[in-house]
């Protein structure tokens, strides 16, 4: 199947992405309508600036395709999406910006906290240190696809029993690198669990119930 | 990030052809180019994407020992059996680094590239940076030095170089293995990377039009008995302080018959502590005797403000090391 990178016009949708601060249409959209108020007067400059400069370093994933652009075949979730991006675009950025995939989240964009993590050909890697051209022909798989239809992934179900999150913005990328960790088997005690897990910061803090979903749903895997 | 032209490499002598256009670059697993190139430090024009080419083999080569593709990913290496079984202080190295998404992903070539983590070097709105900038200075000797060099730095760079791969890789006196346009050379991992001196930023002997294709270990019958120590601030996922690798042979009587020693977090390369080696051969292992050798090769550390405690601890961190081998069976 292929799928175009329409964008996908959701109110509720532009509500979460506004809450991040991560789409540039939507902040741009956001920006004109508080400086078409009074209030705005006020308080626009300092908003303004502040996009701007948050504009100027997103530059690597521009909404619109241009001159430069590359067209490229990703497969994600078992789906292929043709798209053209500029070749600076990161994994994580044509997954969220232009395919409206926004499981995956952006934390640090530097490979430190692990929210962008993603499985590809089964592995998990940080999908915001990797350019999305670098991964034509590749299995890409995100917190979209890991459950089976409407029935949950049992790492899915175990980060909920044990309630193994407080905001849940880490969480995509905790229960992605969850699922690879029990594929490598590196998850044989509570200190090599920690250990093998340790590329996902949860600034919450929930580790204790994050380690205990992941016992729990290796018990059940095997 | 700056605009740039890729292209994909279908085999090694094509990515070395194109790595002569200007400002060329080749990508590899990305995790540290990619991170330079989104802070502006990195401004590659031209970016080869060598990920398709044959190189992701590890090779038992017998009585030659073991080579080791360009493209193996860290993770790989360090689980291989190979590795595991005859170099575990390469396998523990590797461990020892990064994140498992992050091992997932580096590369072996890319590993003995990476760049310093030097504040100054990473932040282009430090104006100083002879790695950066030459000829604009060092922010690092005068401003906040804490996980800088103690060994073989110079008044114009104290930066160290990051790796704990290749801090095993220089104990075990692996061989680089390099195809450039005028063909291939080898490259004994001693004569890899560079200390600063008065150009800290050229960091390596590898030459614009070569390509590493792979890593050889030699056969090393007693690395069986080897350490990493990794001495940082967080128990995981933190670059190192100060590590070692330490590989070493007994005799019967508990005396040195052969060792290798390899320091890492204090020097702008892997620093192979020769003059450790040279203090312990032939000595009764004990800890007297690791301590003399600690003491010879920090004879010529130097600290700055914030890191003279790197020379104690990487003392402390050599007898600790050496101990921890003598006692394997």
């Amino acid at each position: 199947m292929n799928e175009s990178d329409a964008p996908v016009d959701s109110g509720l949708e532009e509500f979460d992405e506004l809450l991040i601060l991560s789409n540039l249409e939507t902040r741009r959209k956001f920006i004109k309508q508080v400086a078409g108020t009074s209030a705005a007067i006020t308080i626009g400059p300092a908003l303004l600036s502040a996009a701007d400069a948050t504009a100027t370093s997103q530059i690597a994933s521009p909404s619109k395709s241009n001159s430069d652009s590359i067209s490229m075949t990703l497969k994600i979730n078992g789906k292929d999406y043709t798209v053209d991006l500029d070749p600076r675009t990161t994994l994580l950025d044509a997954l969220r910006e232009r395919l409206h995939l926004t499981g995956s989240k952006k934390g640090c964009d530097h490979g430190q906290c692990g929210a962008c993590t993603v499985l590809v050909n089964g592995r998990r890697i940080n999908s915001c240190l990797t350019l999305a051209v670098m991964h034509e022909g590749d299995e890409i798989t995100t917190i979209e696809g890991i459950a089976n239809g409407d029935e949950l992934h049992p790492m899915q179900t175990a980060f909920i029993e044990h309630d193994g999150f407080q905001c849940g913005y880490c969480t995509p990328g905790q229960i992605c690198s969850a699922v690879a960790l029990l594929k490598e088997n590196h998850a044989n005690s509570d200190d090599e669990i920690r250990e093998f897990m340790s590329g996902n910061l949860c600034r919450c803090g929930a580790y204790p119930n994050i380690l205990a979903a992941i016992k729990d749903a290796k018990t059940k895997s095997t | 990030m700056n605009p740039f032209a890729y292209s994909r490499a279908s085999d090694p002598t094509q990515a070395v052809a194109e790595a002569v256009k200007p400002r060329a670059k080749f990508l590899g697993g990305g995790t540290n180019l990619i991170d330079l190139m989104k802070m502006g430090v990195e401004t590659p024009a031209n970016l080869i994407d060598i990920n398709k080419l044959p190189l992701a083999q590890i090779e038992d080569r017998k009585s030659q020992g073991v080579r080791i593709g360009a493209l193996v990913r860290n993770s790989d290496l360090a689980e291989h059996e190979l590795i595991k079984s005859g170099y575990p202080v390469l396998s523990e190295a590797l461990l020892s680094g990064a994140s498992p998404q992050l091992r997932n992903m580096a590369t072996v070539g890319g590993n003995l590239l990476q760049r310093t983590r030097c504040y100054y070097f990473y932040d282009p709105a430090f104006p100083q940076c002879n790695k950066r900038n030459p000829g604009s200075g060092c922010g690092a000797i005068e401003g906040y030095n804490r996980i800088h060099a103690i060994l073989g730095q110079s008044d114009q760079c104290i930066a160290i170089h990051p790796s704990d791969m290749c801090i095993a890789l220089a104990a075990l006196d692996a061989v680089v293995r390099v195809q450039g346009s005028k063909g291939e050379r080898e490259i004994p991992f001693a004569d890899f990377h560079r200390l600063p001196g008065n150009t800290p930023n050229i960091e390596t002997n590898l030459q614009q039009d070569e390509l590493i294709t792979a890593v050889d270990l030699p056969i090393i019958p007693f690395a069986t008995r080897s350490h990493y120590l990794k001495v940082r601030d967080r128990a995981s996922y933190a670059f190192a302080l100060v590590s070692v690798a330490a590989i070493l042979d007994l005799d019967q009587s508990k005396k040195v018959k052969a060792v290798r020693v390899a320091l890492g977090g204090v020097a702008h390369k892997p620093w192979r502590a020769s003059k450790a080696e040279e203090s312990l051969v032939g000595k009764t292992a004990d800890e007297k005797t690791f301590r003399a050798a600690a003491e010879a090769e920090l004879a010529a550390a130097k600290g700055y403000k914030h890191n003279s405690f790197k020379i104690e601890l990487a003392k402390r961190a050599i007898v600790r090391a050496l101990t921890t081998v003598a006692a394997m069976a």
